[in-house]
């Protein structure tokens, strides 16, 4: 086993994958020559061909609308959006048609798709490149929404995304694309959909988090008795992993990068509430972003959750 | 320093069949008699099928319905230079492009009567679910243009839109990509004239669409709508070029919305009786029907029993449409996605 980066195993997915089934075609912005602005296809133009690492115009509606007719024709079109938040140009394509395809043509059509973007914050790059709006897509039933958190995970859900027969919006937490090595197998093996991990056993209280938190969440609890439940996939997201923990605890905190209105958290805390209220012992938390715009490099630090906020939420909750 | 032209461009429109039913014999393309009447019995067959469809709408019969009448030439002229393998995108005014290839006009009936199974192409076809989110279809042509080449099959890909798709973003970014790898794919827009009350000269500020088609580096042209043979020829010229690897072509299809937008629009409160009455004038079936009488291939008689065979047909498919069963609750959930999420599993179950 090889220590790697997540750029390293996400490539390293796409590699193998190219070489396994000549269906899984890549398209983007910069994706070919320039390897990617975070170099996750480095080396995939020169090893398959132009045919199959599409350098695109500047053009994500176009991008996601071109793999949509590609995935419906029978190819596995692997569509990177630089970031995040030029994924909103693609919006419709993603709502309306990629997630929308096989319903709308009663199964005759199927949409098998992997959109890959980065995203998250605190990376010092300019406004709109640090966004964090998994929620926007995930009310959206067709499609699935897929973070890992580290290599190991990154490399596994890929591989499994890259098989599946629905479309799925892939988003890897730029912050951690290099921060984080662990040991990657380096055959093939894939991670299932919709299974969350638990990250780390405790008994007091549940911790929920995913992709880019993850980390900052791990580095947190480290004096609590907190169990720690990395969801990986949000849509569609492991309701009874989250409620088997809480009936365990008692108590929840939930932690994302996303603002808080309207944010992932919210579907879990009314999950919560609906299913395992009787098992609580304290108020469901949120530790969030606050509900403005991404900042700019400057007030990155204000903007997202910070350990102490973690901190003081499991404090809170523990005092029930 | 000088300053000299760059670029300078000229745009083609074609015509073949006037409106007294002559034609150039020169451009006239390459159809026996009996191909002639196909032609001619499959406008007939979407003529009829759109005023039963508003028919239908009218009696509660079909939810909203956007008509296709003076599109017919249009629509069967281009969709007769198809062949049953080509992938077709369309938007969701082609009925007359579904009837000519062959898809049942039960099942498009269905879709308009509000029961999306109607949406399901037969495994003979590849045509794509209407398109309502206007413009937003062109991509997916391309898309299917870049697995073709890729493939290598010996395929076409063609979308339809209208003129107000010519507004939207994912136009150019469809139109543009197709250009920069020069696909096999042909751009069908039936410029009717009308997006609901937008009028053409407030959608464009070019004195033709087909001209946009230069900007992205591949030939548009104009033709005439009402003119089948023009429709044919253009289409039947691109789809070879496409197939030949020469790269994309942009029609221009100038034709006329006769009737409303949909049946909860009232054209009458943005156009003139007149104008409606100009193009009223310039019917595409009362064209062919002239040249086909020229030609001693048709009478009134003959006519009347053209009608009667759609009618015929039609008669038959709204019966079929009518015999389905309702979608049952659980269609809900029927095929949105492979695996329903244990949620959703639930949720079907009324949990």
């Amino acid at each position: 086993m090889a220590l790697l980066n997540m750029v390293q195993a996400i490539n390293q997915a796409l590699g193998d994958e190219m070489a396994r089934d000549d269906r899984v075609v890549l398209l983007g912005e910069d994706v070919g020559r320039d390897g990617g602005v975070f170099r996750v296809t480095e080396g995939l133009l020169d090893r398959f061909g132009a045919e199959r690492v599409l350098d695109t115009p500047l053009s994500e509606s176009g991008i996601v609308g071109a793999a949509i007719g590609m995935a419906a024709y029978g190819l596995r079109p692997v569509a990177e959006i630089q970031f995040m938040g030029f994924a909103y140009s693609a919006f419709e394509q993603l709502y309306a048609h990629a997630s929308r395809l096989r319903s709308r043509s009663r199964g005759r059509f199927t949409c098998p798709l992997v959109v890959r973007t980065p995203y998250g914050g605190g990376i010092k790059a300019p406004e709109l490149h640090e966004e964090s709006t998994e929620a926007l897509f995930c009310q959206n039933s067709g499609l699935k929404v897929v973070v890992p958190s580290g290599p190991y995970h990154a490399k596994g859900l890929l591989l499994a995304a890259l098989r599946d027969p629905d479309p799925v919006l892939f988003l890897e937490p730029t912050r951690l694309y290099r921060l984080l090595r662990e040991e990657v197998p380096e055959g093939d093996y894939t991670l299932e959909l919709g299974r969350a991990r638990l990250a780390r056993p405790g008994s007091a209280v549940t911790v929920i988090a995913w992709g880019s938190m993850l980390e900052r969440v791990l580095k947190s609890v480290g004096n609590y008795d907190a169990e720690v439940i990395d969801l990986l996939t949000l849509n569609p997201f492991d309701v009874e992993a989250v409620l088997g923990s809480v009936k365990k605890t008692g108590r929840v905190v939930i932690v994302h990068e996303a603002a808080r209105t309207c944010g992932f958290g919210a579907e879990i805390a009314a999950t919560v509430a609906e299913e395992a209220m009787l098992h609580l012992r304290a108020p469901i938390l949120r530790v969030t972003a606050p509900d403005v715009p991404v900042p700019l490099a400057k007030l990155m630090d204000r903007y997202l959750p910070t350990p102490e906020q973690i901190q003081a939420a499991l404090d809170e909750v523990l005092q029930y | 320093m000088s300053e000299e032209i760059l670029a300078s461009f000229e745009v083609r429109r074609l015509g073949i069949l006037d409106e007294t039913g002559k034609a150039d014999e020169a451009l006239m393309p390459l159809l026996s008699d009996a191909e002639i009447w196909h032609m001619y019995q499959s406008m007939v067959l979407a003529r009829t099928f759109d005023e039963r469809a508003v028919a239908l709408q009218r009696e509660g019969r079909l939810g909203t319905y956007p008509p296709i009448m003076g599109q017919e030439a249009a629509q069967v002229g281009s969709a007769l230079a198809l062949s049953p393998a080509d992938w077709v995108f369309p938007s969701f005014r082609e009925m007359g492009v579904h009837l000519t290839l062959g898809y049942p006009a039960a099942q498009l009936f269905q879709y308009w009567a509000g029961d999306e199974r109607g949406q399901k192409s037969p495994e003979r076809l590849n045509i794509f679910p209407f398109c309502v989110a206007v413009g937003s279809q062109i991509p997916h042509a391309v898309g299917a243009a870049l697995a073709v080449r890729y493939r290598r099959d010996p395929v076409a890909v063609v979308a339809y839109f209208g003129d107000g798709a010519t507004s939207k973003g994912d136009f150019h970014e469809g139109l543009n990509m197709a250009g920069v790898f020069r696909l096999p794919v042909v751009f069908i827009c039936q410029n009717n004239q009308w997006a609901i009350s937008v009028p053409l000269k407030a959608q464009t500020a070019t004195v033709s669409l087909a001209q946009k088609a230069i900007a992205y580096g591949f030939e548009g042209i104009q033709v005439d709508g009402n003119d089948p043979f023009a429709v044919y020829r253009a289409t039947r010229q691109a789809l070879d070029k496409a197939r030949a690897g020469a790269g994309p072509t942009f029609i221009e299809c100038l034709t006329y919305r006769m009737a409303d937008h949909t049946t909860a629009d009232d054209a009458g409160r943005y156009r003139s009786p007149e104008e409606v009455a100009v193009w009223r004038a310039r019917d595409p079936i009362l064209r062919l029907e002239r040249f086909m009488a020229l030609r001693g291939l048709w009478s009134e008689q003959a006519g009347v029993e053209a009608k009667a065979r759609s009618t015929e047909t039609i008669d038959a498919a709204v019966q079929e449409m009518e015999a389905i069963p309702p979608p049952a609750a659980a269609e809900l959930f029927e095929a949105t996605v492979a695996t329903l999420s244990r949620r959703q599993a639930g949720q079907m179950k009324g949990r």
